[in-house]
């Protein structure tokens, strides 16, 4: 469990998030949700350590995160996040196995290697191994990130918009594979989506924000109905259920 | 061994036979190896002067990369960011202030130098848009153009600008057996950042990433920042910096072979120190028996190079 308890961010006096409490359940995929500038990628930042915590407290697995050593984190939870800026001219293999680097320190092993395959061929990757990332497009470049998250093989797994710059075929293949991933025990997935149709489908949980705030969560099912997402969004939205799924209709 | 790294290897084993070889003494290849006198030249003067070109090039080009690495751009170096700038202003003022220091002091002082110069520099650069990489080699030669127009007025007053000279433009002529000996600490150092090399990488994927795997970011960030400074501090102090060296080999041998340091790092290292070995042994050839030095030439070719990277293709998806 990630147990977020009363946390507060403020980027340049702005408040980002207030006061939020809530708890992230083990195994699964829980989608965060919300519209832009809730405080979502905030949320993950605190949760990975990548921001410093101003006031409150997260603990991953019983874990205090401002107290816990990177590198030990590193093995319990891996994020990926949005990038922006020059690539790195790495090749894809290398930076896939850059993902074991919290385990072995420079030092690969059998397991290592293993672990890479497994991850390069998950995303369809093993072509592209020996390409390297400032010749691929947006969306390669975003799968190999994402199979560097994956073979880090923690517990955790925390992705930022992870379907952004993918086409249909490879959002949905990672969608299935991060939901196989969780369905078989092995990783619990945070992942913030702005799609809600994929919350909708892959989801186990959601979680959605707004300024900074809860402003509901449950399985998808129950939470993801026209009222909530009418009044998270601010816009008047349908839900209808297709294939006995909710299925968002923001086009009306 | 990887071909790129057999390849550097076999040119910079013909480059050395050469820079051995020549010289305005006129003595044979044989001499150097049987005569009393050629032996003597060879102890005292050729073999240091190879070594010297040889140890400041593969140190600059490894300072070189680690900085890129650390800003996250290619178009940066020492000498371009004002950390040779400052590493000279910090010799400079132990020059007029404590002329006494031993060698090892003024080094000392101007690696303290560098290093302020280059965190200056850093942190002027993180409030850069990161969508605009050009914008960090150009405010690098805005800062040290400033900190050298400092230099040189401070320089200007004190009757020493003949010293900033020699600090700026890499030359080897002076160099014997007993003054140069400097250069294979910044050797050292260059070496032992091999041992860093996984973490150079990782910290080139940014500050995110690393600590996503559990890298301590800032401790490698001040290895980085040591490492580069102490290198450029050494190579100025004996025998002045080469110009455009960190930037032209890295950015060559990246285009070839990629960013993982691992691999690349001891590629670089041979091609800077092959680079500045040839440059050295043109400028004894061009106007026998006279030289010119080693950083002219480097510096001339370097900066066509530069403007090549710059603006010509883009390396190609193969």
């Amino acid at each position: 469990m990630i147990a977020v308890r009363n946390l507060s961010h403020r980027i340049g006096g702005a408040p980002i998030l207030t006061d939020l409490t809530l708890d992230l359940p083990k195994g699964g995929i829980t989608a965060i949700i919300g519209p832009n500038g809730a405080g979502k990628s905030t949320l993950m930042g605190l949760m990975a350590r990548l921001l410093p915590i101003q006031e409150g407290q997260v603990e991953v697995d019983g874990h205090c995160v401002a107290r816990t050593k990177t590198e030990a984190l590193a093995k319990r939870l891996a994020i990926v996040t949005q990038r922006v800026g020059v690539a790195s001219r790495l090749r894809v293999g290398d930076l896939v196995g850059f993902g074991r680097w919290p385990h072995h320190h420079g030092r690969p092993r059998p397991e290592d290697h293993a672990a890479v395959e497994r991850a390069l061929e998950a995303f369809d990757l093993l072509e592209l191994r020996g390409r390297f990332l400032d010749e691929l497009s947006g969306g390669q470049n975003q799968r190999a990130f994402i199979a560097m998250g994956l073979a880090q093989e923690t517990d955790w797994l925390l992705l930022d918009e992870p379907l952004n710059n993918l086409d249909m075929y490879h959002a949905r293949a990672l969608m299935a594979r991060i939901h196989g991933l969780s369905r078989a025990g092995v990783r619990s997935v945070v992942m913030v989506v702005h799609d809600i149709n994929y919350a909708a489908a892959w989801a186990d949980h959601v979680v959605a924000l707004k300024d900074g705030k809860l402003d509901f969560q449950g399985a998808p099912r129950e939470v993801l109905t026209s009222a909530r997402l009418s009044e998270l969004f601010g816009m008047k939205i349908g839900v209808e259920e297709i294939a006995g799924r909710p299925t968002v209709l923001h086009h009306a | 061994m990887s071909r790129p790294l057999l390849l550097t290897c076999l040119a910079l084993a013909g480059l050395v036979a050469a820079s051995l070889c020549v010289g305005a003494a006129s003595v044979s290849p044989l001499q150097l190896f049987s005569d009393p006198e050629g032996v003597k030249l060879l102890l005292l003067s050729r073999l240091p002067r190879t070594a010297a070109a040889m140890l400041s090039g593969a140190s600059m080009a490894v300072a070189g990369v680690i900085m890129q690495l650390l800003v996250r751009n290619r178009f940066v170096e020492p000498g371009t960011t004002g950390t040779v700038e400052a590493a000279m202003m910090g010799l400079l003022a132990v020059t007029m202030l404590a002329p006494g220091t031993p060698i090892l002091g003024k080094m000392g002082i101007s690696a303290a130098a560098a290093l302020i110069g280059m965190a200056g520099f850093l942190a002027l650069i993180r409030r850069l848009p990161p969508e605009e990489p050009l914008m960090v080699p150009l405010v690098g030669i805005i800062y040290s153009g400033i900190i050298g127009a400092g230099t040189t007025f401070a320089a200007y007053q004190a009757d020493l600008l003949q010293y900033l000279g020699t600090w700026m433009n890499g030359e080897f002529s002076g160099v014997l057996a007993g003054r140069y000996e400097l250069l294979w600490l910044a050797g050292l150092v260059a070496g032992l950042a091999y041992l860093y090399a996984d973490r150079f990488t990782i910290a080139g994927l940014g500050e995110t990433a690393s600590i996503g795997l559990g890298l301590n970011y800032a401790q490698t960030l001040w290895i980085g920042m040591v490492t580069v400074s102490v290198v450029t501090a050494m190579v100025v102090v004996t025998v002045g910096a080469v110009p455009f060296v960190g930037l032209v080999v890295p950015n060559i041998v990246a285009r070839i072979m990629g960013d993982n340091l691992r691999a690349s790092l001891p590629v670089m290292a041979g091609m800077g120190a092959g680079l500045v070995l040839a440059s050295d042994v043109l400028g004894r050839i061009i106007r026998f028996p006279y030289e010119i030095p080693a950083g002219t030439i480097f510096g001339a070719v370097g900066a066509a190079v530069f403007l090549w990277l710059l603006l010509g293709p883009k390396p190609r998806v193969r």
